[in-house]
């Protein structure tokens, strides 16, 4: 073995993967997409946690963003349901076999209007699930109409300007009972990795609002969901350090004007203050820092909340913690004796 | 007391010879007066009796104070159908006593509340009036029984039905006991009213009702369930492990019930967690959403609902059909279209089942008609989801779901659970890059199938409800899509031979009746009465599933004229028979009732009678031709009894193709 030249050895991440392992098919989304600046980032994340690919399960609806499940992870396995409707497919998934890796990849038209409804049910399970909001403001495959988290007074290509209330899935996703709530840019990709790490290691439903903007239908002077604007308004809240269980050390930040969320399995995100008293695990802090955001015109990104120690729904359901597939059928069937006992009591 | 019974009421009783074990009682109470124990122990008493019985609820969508209804049928010969005609009223609700003493049929008895005075309304028909508003006050004397006297009443007129019925007293105890599991105060206020119902009717009534309950040992061994639970039943010896479902009349029962048998049956003795997860979900759309994930990491799973729910759940539906993702349905019909009659029973969900979702798509259907079928039914139904890869409908009916009904002990399933074509990662590893999810290598239209978590670079696939190839890529190539779409028509005739068969019983007729579902019970009874009264002899087939098997096809081929029997007002299930028999379609009749009852025989008496072809064969006889124009009639030659008002003239038609 050690006759192989180094340089011929592809590096490998820690269960012995290369990174090709965790890539998946060409995107046919348009060119600067920050769709497929998010998948390259799901694709590292991945590959640096060392999740094992067949332990995967990507879903999606249908939108663009929904597409891009086809563009990481080949390995894994993809389901591409109905518009709006994919965290009832990955309930049923995830409830099913809790020992799989699951992350839903869905827009802000799939999420916040058609899928609003599975949306909010899927946050008050608290699902295992990593939920990639690709949030642009416009529907992309039907050539540019306004979503519901259009901001007001944003305005399309063609002057049209949204006189609605925008749905902020953050804050909407708090109020439910949300335990992960982040939101950032795919202009960030720094502060982005770090997240989408941390979700991977949450047991719950990571709520991701991802400002990710359409540069084909939503990228012009008057959109609040451009490149521009949102490098503009972008306003961290915090910087984001996350060591999986796996590392001992602390690259990035060193402890000071930090603090520390360790999660169950020993992984640990540590957060360094940029000058705004910010504190991710209070929920009515973390809400009213949104809501006074809306006026500010900033868009706060970061870990806007974070409780790791809350119950998922599998053990809500009080459910076998192992997966129900291939549990053997005497354990499923009751016996003769149960079933007779059973029909005396209908005698 | 019993003076008030008139002349005419006298004439009626007396002119009848005394009928045993074959009568319709029904109880007329408000909605949430307790009167649900009354009725199954009236109803359980007479089966611990011996005699075959069976108990509709006809109740309104309320919880409390509009009127409801409960129908015991026995009969001495095993006819548990509805019968058009009711024998016995029991009048508790003041609301509903004008129109139900009104609508009696002539000769019918009637016991009621005294005070409604009801009983001088009609003099052909036997009256009981009983003061049971002041009775109820003797036997809850005690401050503490006070409030419980609108329940409490119920099981005076227990009593009094009781008395002169004859149904034992100590049967009525024995179920009474049943009912209220060991709770002995509950128990000895209930059996005291009883008794002094009895005691009251012995001691004013020396005339007993003509109907009559004598012991016999018809139901030996046997059990009394409803669909729903015994179809839960048959999930959890079915190796189901998830289901999901939105609450929804008449199906709500079944998930309740596969709750608690999972409590107790599905818990692991040591860590007390359950091999099995049942979600209650947001909608029916998100109900078949997590049964498709379920299904699609390969957990056995199953959602439970209604017509109104199965046209929520269509998109996703026809995206099991093509993404080829085992799901079992369950489809407890009600009345539709809309929100309909929700309390109400039909088979008006075939077509939407059949076709469900846009463009082409058919799936398989499966028919039972009893608790034992419901129970074998959901073992068969996910083995079949498994094997073909595909959503499959399980469809009952309010009144096979809610209702009680006699049964036999079911049968321990000892096949093992069919999973159908599945990868592990050996094959995969074995197959690499030859296998493809949607490729038909056996050439039944059924492909392979790998599961998300089996350890193989090889297994996965992406599952999409938009344009595949057989290796499961994206394509929207035209002949991508004619073949796979062919390969799915392949399928469903493989199908075909999987799905569970019809069953024949055969007379030597060249005439048959062919049913399905709960019409099977009306059906029967039905063909046994026509051949004994009217010397017209059928033989029947009960088709136990769609798509058609070959055995029904040679069965239509040798018969002439076929009447089709069923619970909808479009002949749904001719419907199918005509698109997919074209060279037989003009044999089939359509009979039919669709006024939210169960099904009665004199309906399909009715329907055949008055065929003009069957009319005119007989017609040389002379003995059909004369009263062929009032199928009525012929019903009810036998008894005295006329039309009941529950069963008009509407809703209870007959036409010819």
């Amino acid at each position: 073995m050690s006759a192989v030249p180094p340089t011929a050895t592809p590096k490998t991440n820690r269960i012995g993967l290369p990174r090709a392992d965790y890539e998946g098919g060409k995107s046919t989304l348009c060119l600067g997409c920050g769709h497929d600046v998010i998948t390259k980032q799901i694709i590292t994340a991945f590959y640096e946690m060392g999740v094992e690919p067949h332990r995967v399960v990507k879903l999606s609806g249908i939108g663009c963003s929904s597409k891009t499940p086809a563009y990481f992870l080949n390995r894994a396995w993809g389901f591409n349901g109905v518009h709006g409707r994919m965290p009832s497919v990955a309930t049923g998934a995830m409830v099913a076999n809790p020992t799989l890796a699951g992350i839903g990849i869905s827009g802000d038209g799939d999420t916040a209007s058609i899928g609003i409804g599975q949306f909010v049910h899927l946050v008050r399970r608290n699902v295992p699930l990593v939920y990639i909001i690709e949030n642009n403001g416009v529907y992309g495959l039907t050539k540019g109409q306004f979503s519901a988290t259009a901001d007001h007074g944003a305005k399309l290509k063609s002057g049209e300007v949204n006189e609605l209330t925008p749905i902020d899935c953050c804050s909407l996703a708090i109020e439910l009972g949300g335990a992960f709530v982040a939101r950032s840019f795919s202009g960030d990709m720094k502060q982005l990795q770090s997240i989408l790490q941390a979700a991977i290691a949450h047991k719950g439903t990571a709520i991701l609002d991802v400002i990710s903007p359409c540069v084909t239908f939503n990228d012009h002077e008057g959109s609040t969901k451009s490149y521009k604007y949102s490098k503009d308004h972008e306003t961290p809240v915090h910087e984001i350090g996350f060591v999986p269980f796996f590392e001992e050390t602390m690259a990035e930040i060193q402890p000071g004007e930090s603090k520390d969320v360790r999660f169950p399995d020993g992984s640990l995100v540590r957060f360094k203050g940029v000058g705004r008293d910010y504190d991710p695990t209070d929920k009515e802090a973390a809400m009213r820092a949104i809501h006074e955001s809306y006026a500010k015109q900033e868009i706060l990104t970061g870990i806007l909340y974070l409780n790791p120690s809350k119950a998922d729904f599998s053990s809500t359901l009080n459910v076998s913690p192992g997966s129900l597939v291939n549990i053997p059928l005497e354990k499923l069937r009751p016996t003769p004796e149960a079933l007779a006992e059973i029909m005396e009591s209908y005698r | 007391m019993s003076t008030v019974v008139t002349e005419e009421g006298l004439r009626v009783a007396g002119a009848r010879e005394v009928v045993f074990n074959d009568f319709s009682l029904q109880v007329a109470t408000a909605n949430g007066s307790g009167s649900q124990t009354a009725n199954n122990v009236l109803m359980r008493s007479i089966f611990q009796m011996g005699v075959p019985v069976s108990g509709k609820n006809l109740f309104p969508s309320n919880i409390q104070g509009l009127p409801t209804w409960f129908t015991i049928r026995a009969n001495g010969d095993g006819y548990i159908a509805r019968k058009r005609d009711l024998d016995v009223l029991v009048l508790m609700n003041p609301e509903t006593a004008d129109e139900d003493v009104r609508t009696a049929r002539t000769g019918a008895i009637v016991v009621c509340e005294q005070k409604l005075g009801v009983h001088t309304k009609r003099d052909d028909v036997l009256f009981f009036p009983v003061p049971f508003s002041e009775l109820v006050v003797k036997v809850t004397t005690a401050p503490e029984h006070a409030k419980l006297r609108k329940l409490i009443v119920n099981m005076l007129y227990v009593g009094v039905v009781a008395d002169l019925m004859g149904i034992d007293h100590a049967e009525i105890e024995k179920s009474i006991a049943k009912q209220l599991k060991g709770k002995q105060k509950a128990i000895d206020l209930n059996v005291n009213a009883v008794r002094l119902g009895w005691e009251w009717s012995e001691a004013n009534f020396p005339e007993k009702c003509p109907y009559r309950v004598q012991r016999m040992d018809k139901t030996a061994g046997k059990i009394i369930i409803d669909g729903n639970a015994a179809m839960a039943l048959g999930y959890l010896f079915g190796g189901a492990t998830v289901a999901s479902w939105y609450p929804i009349t008449p199906s709500s029962s079944l998930c309740e019930s596969f709750i608690d048998f999972a409590q107790d049956y599905r818990k692991d003795p040591v860590t007390g967690k359950l091999n099995a997860a049942v979600i209650q979900a947001e909608d029916e759309i998100a109900a078949i959403g997590m049964v498709l994930g379920a299904s699609w990491v390969g957990a056995r799973a199953f959602t439970s609902t209604s017509g109104p729910g199965v046209s929520l759940m269509s998109e996703f539906i026809g995206l099991g059909y093509y993404a080829e993702i085992p799901a079992v349905i369950v489809d407890v019909q009600r009345v539709g279209p809309s929100t309909g009659l929700p309390t109400r029973t039909m088979q008006g969900d075939l077509l939407l089942c059949y076709y469900n979702s846009h463009g082409d798509t058919r799936h398989p259907l499966l028919f039972p008609c009893s608790p034992e079928e419901c129970f074998d039914m959901a073992h068969d139904a996910l083995d079949l989801a498994e094997q073909l890869q595909t959503p499959v409908f399980v469809l009952t009916d309010l009144d096979l779901g809610m209702n009680n009904w006699m049964a036999d002990p079911f049968a321990y399933p000892d096949k093992p659970l069919n999973r159908g074509k599945v990868l592990n990662a050996e094959q995969l590893n074995e197959l690499k890059e030859g296998w493809g999810r949607y490729k038909d290598v056996d050439g039944d239209g059924i492909p392979y199938r790998s599961l998300p978590a089996t350890n193989s670079p090889y297994g996965a696939f992406f599952t999409r409800g938009s344009g595949h190839n057989e290796r499961a890529v994206y394509t929207e190539r035209p002949q991508d899509y004619v073949d796979n779409v062919d390969r799915l028509s392949r399928k469903f005739e493989t199908a075909r031979h999987m799905v569970p068969k019809p069953e024949f019983q055969e007379r030597g007729s060249k005439h048959g009746l062919l049913a399905f579902g709960t019409s099977h019970w009306g059906t029967v009874e039905a063909r046994d009465r026509m051949e004994r009264d009217l010397g017209i002899s059928l033989d029947y087939c009960r088709l136990r599933s769609l798509p058609l098997c070959d055995e029904l096809r040679d069965w239509i081929a040798r018969h002439d004229r076929i009447y089709v029997v069923e619970q909808n007002r479009d002949a749904q299930l001719r419907t199918i028979l005509r698109d997919e028999l074209p060279e037989y379609a003009t044999r089939f009749v359509s009979v039919r009732q669709y006024n939210g009852l169960p099904l009665d025989a004199t309906t399909v008496i009715d329907g055949v009678v008055n065929d003009a072809e069957i009319a005119s064969a007989k017609s040389p006889a002379g003995s059909l031709k004369a009263v062929s124009g009032d199928a009525a009639e012929i019903a009810s030659a036998k008894s005295p009894a006329t039309r009941s008002a529950d069963s008009p003239a509407n809703g209870n038609k007959e036409s010819n193709p």
